[in-house]
This record gives structure tokens, sequence and C-alpha cells, in this order.
């Protein structure tokens, strides 16, 4: 929580991405691995799709890796063999074996390269020059000669001289004005693609777009001319539908020879060739940018050039592995699970052992009980350090949101400014991979529709910049993320009127909270006009299923015209909790301590009832309800004379309720348990521990039991 | 638990391995292959609210295991919980479920010759759940499919739709 990370948007704010460096080489060096493996069991003759796409998405995430941490060689290459991999993948080029022989000598270029950038820049860069030309021949549909890696290198020429011409093109590709026809289907409804046509209208600059007739019904086409690339088109489009039903083809625009079929007005490809051949290109800051020009690039080309793939590239590549050493290393989870289990059974048997030997005299049993001390100690930190393995810290999953939001901003005109909070919050590693997806759509969001362009803030007399908070904490068992900005907010009325169009059941009456909950309704936000409404809307659905599916839940809080509020709360699915145990009759229950407020002794006289008999306990001049638990858990009584007298005050979801108890037992970390990997759902608990005895104790679902209560 | 020797010395072409146990005067048989340990029975902890059968949850190494109590969900007479009392925990995909049963007998191998199929009756449980009725010497053996039976949304073992 005490991290404060600010960033502005407009200013070009310097961002360490070093820190992420160590785990892009990992996935760069899986994904070349898979890479190589794909291609090695690739069948010619009867290519399957599913694996010239997988081969591709290896191309395409080491590219999108390398060019965002400046790594402008091997992003060159990769573009290349990405344009390349996609001709073969849309079945405009065949397979041939030149092309696997090309895209193995240039993935092992790529392992050269990245095992260059890891280490700082040191060795001899490998020039890429030939079989970049290679490629961009093979991609554009020539096949060379007999001795194809003989025959297209041209040997003398330096490495600049054969880009150049690209480089120079570049300024003119990237205001180009283009003649697209994009594809987008097959849909579940027709009406999802209009959201695609409110986004040229709604986005300044991007382009004109027309409809075209489609020859299936539940395929969309259109002619859309535009200036962006398809990367940014794409990304755009993402909103409304998956990447996958999207296809871009060229219609009349940019099509040409090689070297401009290769270019695919790409404007990502104009950055990273000028950083390959001028050293005064964008990255040329960042660590390990190439500096092609002052390495000797001529022998290189021709040391990697030559002749067939296997003989030539078993030297290089045993000393390149050498150097592309891994500082960390990859573990099934099962195996981390698994070790996790263990060492929870290893602490229960050494919380077994000390209440045991407690009544034990210390002077006649000094050497066991200091052993059992030493035990205890070690088992903990066993204990911690085995938990630390899958945690890390929510600051990989915000890391990634300034620049994001930065050029998300510029692009739409608008000004604003991210804070986050809590970033030291350990999540979980498998929540983090799955949260981020969502979270991105959140934060875009709330730059997209949430914040007003700087005029209209100024005229609404906020500051020009708009603000999105994105947090991180612990509450009450879970973990909460918010995704805050003060933008314009949601309207009641006009979600209101939108949904009694589309036929929702809805009223006059419903709690704001409620009509909130309307803009994650399926297909909500594409109808017409709710962009206006507030765009909220836009694939909120999903957003919903998403956390849904992480047995997560969101919320939404707004005001209208002051901003608005979406909290994700996860459930903890492997972590340790402090806990506060509870004493119902013969049964122990715990507590989530960190919704804990207060506890105290009752008084029969600060007790009432209200009209169906639920009663109210008043703490300080304020009302909560009171749950007993006695009764909501059926907890059967044997000492019918024992009542409970202890109020336990827990806070969730903003509400306060007071438990009933029979006594607090005390507070301890307790090792959180799915109870649905053998059972299902129980309301009112999140899940189950193994308290010291070995027996198991239900962790109440905090939230569960204030919703409860309010209703 | 002591293994009785098998009824057959080599093993026929299809047969297969069944762990037979008592519910009161009836027996029953389960494919031994679901079956992950046999263990005494001791106290769960209860769940609220769920079925009189499942009798809650226990720690076993870790993982928290239902229990469910046959003998209350078939109707047994007598349902006590003694020193002898018997948890056999099951391993199906990936769940882990201990059902409680009076006495487990012995593992048999039964051969698809030597199983009838069921006579439809009326039960307490679903007559899809009966494999068939196995038979060696006097003996009658109730085959289920366990996977099947602790499966079904009735056992209240899974979330509905699940």
């Amino acid at each position: 929580m005490a991290e404060t990370y600010q960033e502005g948007s407009g200013a070009g704010a310097d961002f360490d991405l070093s820190q992420f460096y160590q785990i892009f080489f990992e996935e760069a060096g899986e994904n070349l691995d898979q890479m190589e493996q794909m291609l090695l069991d690739l069948d010619l003759s009867d290519a399957d799709d599913e694996e010239l796409n997988g081969i591709f998405r290896c191309a395409h995430s080491i590219k999108g890796g390398s060019a965002t941490f400046g790594f402008s060689d091997v992003a060159e290459l990769t573009h290349q063999m990405e344009s390349l991999l996609d001709r073969l993948r849309r079945h405009e080029l065949q397979p041939i074996p030149q092309m696997v022989d090309v895209l193995l000598e240039s993935a092992d270029a790529s392992r050269s390269l990245l095992a260059r950038h890891q280490a700082g820049g040191q060795g001899e860069a490998v020039s890429t020059t030939s079989l970049v030309q290679r490629i961009s021949e093979l991609a554009a549909g020539q096949v060379p000669d007999d001795a194809p890696a003989l025959a297209a290198p041209p040997p003398t020429a330096p490495a600049p001289v054969a880009v150049a011409p690209k480089a120079m093109a570049v300024p003119g590709a990237a205001s180009l004005t283009r003649q697209l026809e994009i594809q987008i289907g097959p849909l579940d409804r027709p009406d999802q693609a209009d959201a695609i046509k409110e986004l040229f209208r709604d986005i300044p600059g991007l382009g004109a777009i027309r409809d075209l007739t489609s020859s299936q019904s539940n395929v969309r086409v259109f002619g859309v001319e535009t200036t962006s690339t398809n990367d940014d088109l794409l990304d755009l489009f993402a909103f409304h539908v998956s990447k996958d039903q999207v296809v871009i083809r060229d219609a009349g625009g940019v099509v040409g020879d090689a070297s401009q079929a290769a270019l695919d007005d790409d404007a990502l490809l104009a950055v990273d060739a000028s950083g390959v051949d001028a050293p005064y290109g964008f990255f040329d800051e960042a660590p390990g940018a190439p500096h092609v020009n002052a390495s000797p690039a001529v022998p290189q080309a021709a040391v990697l050039a030559p002749k067939v793939v296997a003989p030539k590239a078993a030297e290089p590549k045993a000393a390149m592995q050498a150097q592309m050493e891994s500082t960390t290393i990859r573990v099934d989870v099962k195996k981390v699970d698994q070790l996790i289990n263990l060492v929870g059974e290893l602490v229960i048997t050494q919380a077994m052992l000390a209440q045991n030997s407690r009544g034990l005299d210390a002077g006649a049993y000094q050497q066991l009980l200091a052993g059992l001390a030493d035990l205890d100690r070690n088992t903990r930190d066993l204990q911690e350090s085995v938990m630390s393995i899958r945690m890390i810290p929510m600051s990989i999953v915000f890391s990634r949101f300034p620049r994001m939001l930065r050029d998300l901003a510029n692009k739409l005109g608008k000004k604003v400014d991210l804070v986050t909070l809590g970033e030291a919050t350990e999540l979980d590693k498998g929540l983090v991979e799955k949260i981020t997806d969502p979270l991105t759509h959140l934060v875009r969001n709330s730059c997209d529709h949430g914040v007003e362009m700087p005029a209209e803030r100024l005229a609404k007399g906020k500051p020009e910049h708009g603000t999105i908070t994105l947090s991180a904490s612990h509450q009450g068992g879970s973990i909460v993320i918010e995704v805050r900005d003060d933008g314009k907010g949601l309207s009641r009325e006009k979600i209101l009127s939108k949904a009694q169009e589309r036929g929702l059941d809805v009223s006059e009456q419903m709690s704001d909270a409620e009509v909130w909950q309307l803009i994650f309704a399926p297909g909500f936000s594409t109808a017409d006009e709710v962009t206006d409404v507030s765009g909220r809307g836009v694939g909120m659905d999903v957003v919903k299923r998403n956390i849904a599916a992480l047995n997560g839940s969101v919320e939404i809080d707004s005001a209208e015209g002051y901003g608005m509020k979406v909290s994700v709360r996860l459930p903890l699915t492997l972590a340790i909790m402090d806990g506060m145990s509870v004493g119902v009759g013969e049964e122990v229950y715990i507590l989530p301590l960190s919704s804990v407020v207060e506890s105290f002794q009752v008084n029969g006289e600060d007790v009432s009832t209200v009209a169906q008999g639920s009663q109210l306990v008043k703490v300080r001049d304020e009302y909560m309800p009171v749950i007993a638990l006695e009764k909501i858990f059926q907890v059967p009584r044997f000492d019918l004379n024992k009542s409970s007298n202890i109020m336990v005050v827990v806070e969730a979801d903003g509400s306060r309720v007071a438990l009933l108890v029979d006594e607090l037992l005390g507070q301890h970390q307790v090792v959180v348990k799915n109870l649905e990997s053998n059972y299902r759902k129980v309301p009112n608990v999140s899940g189950a521990t193994i308290l010291g005895d070995g027996t198991v104790a239900l962790i109440l679902d905090t939230g569960g039991l204030v919703r409860r209560a309010r209703h | 638990m002591s293994v009785i020797g098998k009824t057959v010395d080599a093993a026929p072409v299809g047969a297969r391995e069944y762990l037979t146990f008592r519910l009161d005067q009836e027996e029953y048989g389960i494919d031994i292959l679901k079956v992950q340990e046999i263990r005494g029975y001791e106290p769960p902890t209860r769940i609220a609210n769920a079925p009189d059968f499942i009798k809650g949850v226990v720690n076993l190494r870790g993982t928290i295991v239902p229990i469910v109590d046959m003998r209350i969900k078939f109707n047994c007479a007598q349902a006590d919980y003694n020193n002898f009392t018997v948890v056999i925990i099951l391993n199906l995909r990936q769940r882990v479920v201990g059902i409680v049963v009076d006495s487990v007998s012995d593992v048999m191998e039964l051969t698809p010759e030597s199983i009838r199929s069921a006579p439809d009756i009326e039960s307490t449980i679903d007559n899809s759940c009966i494999l068939g009725l196995g038979s060696v010497g006097e003996r009658m053996l109730i085959l289920l499919d366990i996977e099947k039976l602790m499966s079904s949304v009735d056992m209240g073992l899974v979330t509905a739709g699940d």
C-alpha cells in the first residue's frame, strides 16, 4: 500500500523496463524452442492450420516483446518471419523446405541476438541482413534457385544498403492512406460489428469506414480508408470482437513488389528498420541496442549465410546456448502445489508436537524443547518461502499500464494520469495471469469512455488531467483490485432507458448498484448510442465472465459527473491468511482477520429487534445487524443453558455486521484450502483450513454474511 | 485391512477386480481402481445445511475431503460409528471423496460372464448407477458405478451444472 507510483501521460516519463528483461528472455527462449520444434514437425505437403498458427504466434510474441524492450534487431527479424508465416497461414503461399530452413536459421539468429542482449550487448552481433532478405523474397513468393542459401545473400553488400530503401520508405508508409478490406466474423450477433463502425465515428483521424456486401450473413465486410497500422486497428477492434475474427486485407492501396509486400504497411517495422540501420533510431537508448554499423557485419553475414542449415548451425549454436543462461527455473505448478501441501502437513505436525510438549518439564526435557523450538522456526521459514514461490506482486500487472495508457490517451487526445497503489500486494501467479486481460479492459474503458476530453473537463471545473487510479489490497480474505477514474461516470437515467428499450426487466425503484449491474448484460453496450450513454458496457459482460471464472466478483460504484469505480474482488485461491478463530458450540470457525473490526461482550439492553425478529445491536451510536452463527450454521447445542454473548464486528463491502459467537479462540495464520476442489460451494463459507490438531475448520465468507444481512 | 485370496489364480481376459464392502446385510462391489485408500473413521467437520448423509469434511494429508455415509444414503437401519467403521477414500475424476461403510470384505475378480444385469427394481439409488449383479458362489454382489453415483446431483457433492 505504501508505494505510490505516478506517471504523467503527456511527458515521456522514463519507465524502467529492465525488471522484465529476465521474464522476456525466458519466454522468448521458450517460444523459440517451441517454434523450432513445430517447424521440425511441420508436414510440408499437408500443413495443419493449427501448427502454422502456432508457429506464427511464437514469432509474433517474440516480436512484440522485443519491440517493447527495444531489441529492434530481433523485432525486425521476427517481424519478417511473421510476415512470411502470416502468408503461409492464410494459405497465400505453399510451404516449401526452403522456408523451413530459413525460418530455422532465423530462429537460431534470434536466439543468438537475444543471448547477446541478455549479456548486456557483449559479443559480436550476428548480421541478419541476408536472412531478412531471403525471408522477404520467400514471402513475396519467389522461390530461390537450387542453392538458395548461397544465391540469396549478397556476400559483399554491407548490411545498411540492403535495408536502406525500406527505411527510406518508412515516413511515406506511415502517413499513407490505405484502402483496406476488413472482414469481421463469424459473429454471434451482427450488431457487434456496428460498434466497430462507431469506433471510426468516435476516434478522430482514424479514417473512414463503409459497408461492403458480404457473402455470409454472420460475416461483415467493411471498406476502410485509414492511415493506422493493422496492429493499431486490431488493438482497437479488440474492444468488441476477438482478434481471430478480424481479417484485414489490402484493397488496392499499397501492394507491390517483394520488399513492399514484406513491409506490409506496418509502422512497427518502420521503427525497427530504422533502429537497425541507423543508431539514431527510437531505441538507441535501450540497452543492447544494436550497432550493426559498428560491428563487422560483413564477415558475420558470410559466416551465417552459406550452405545448408545443419552443419553450419552446430558450432555457433553451442556457443549461444552457453550464453543464454537462465537464472530461474520454470516448474510445473502441480509440483509446487504438492510441495505446498507437504509443507502444510509439516506445519500441522509441528503444531501437534508443540501442543503435546507444552506440559513437559522444561528442566528435564531442555534439549527436546530446544529442538522443538528450532523446528517451529524452521517450519515457519520453510512455509513462508514455499508459499512465496507462487506469489508475485501486483506491480508486475500494474507496470504495463503506464505505457498502454499513455499511448491510448495520446491516440484519443486526452490527458490522463495514472496512479497505482498497493503494488506490493501479492497475488497468486495463476490469478495474476488471468486478471491481466480483464483489468486491461477496464483501464482502457476508463480512459476511453470515462475520462472526458481536456476541454470538456475544464468546462466542468475539473482539472485538465484526468486521473485513473489502480489499487490492490487485501480485504477480508480476498484481494480487491480497483480501477477508479474521475471521469463522467455512469448515467442512471440513460442506462435505465436503454435497458427498457432492450426489454430488460427494470424499474425506477432499482438501487443504483442494481442499475450499474445492467451494463454487464451481454451485448448491452453494443446497441446504438451506448457510447453516448457512457460506453462503459463495452465488453463488460466479457470482463464479468472472466472474473466470475476466477470465482471473483465485480462491483461498480459511480456518481454521474464525478467518476466511477470498478472493484474486482478475487478470492485467495492460495494464500496464507491471518485468521481469527471463534468457537460456536463445539465448532470452530475462522474469520479473516482483515475484516474483523472489534469484538465485545454483549449486554442484553444493547440488542433490539425489529419487525421480523431480526436483531440489531447498538455499538457506539451505530446500529448494525446481528448474525447468530449458531443459527446460520445450525450448530448443535449440547449444553442448552449456555448462550452466546460475544460479538465480533466484521466489515465487508463497506458494511458492518455483528456476529454472535461463544468464544474467541485466538489468532493465527491459516493456509486457505479450496473446499470446491472436492466438494461444492458452501454458502457463507469461502474456504477451509486445517487446524493445529489436524481437524478442518471452515473460513467464513464475511462478504457473503454482510450481503445476507442486507437482504 | 487384509486382502483375502483371489477367487481365480490366472486372471481371465476381461476380468476386473472389485472391492467389496458391506452395508447392513447387503454386499456391494466397486471398481478397485477407483479406491485410493481405506481408513478408519474420524469425526469430520460438519458442514451446515448439507444433506444428512454428508457427514462433513476431513483433512486427508492436507486435502479437504468430503465424507459421505453410504448407510444413511441407502437408508440402512443403523449407522453407528465405532472403531470398526471404515472409510473408503475414492479417487474419482480428480476428486477425492470418502464413503463410510460398515465393513470392507475383500477384493474379488469378476469376469464379465459372472455379472448379470440388474433387474429393474425400486430402490433408493438410480438404477443406472448399478452396473449389474455379480454372483460368487452363494454371495450376491451389487456392483456400483461409484463414479456415476457420486457425481449425480442428488448426492449433493457437486454443484448442479458442474
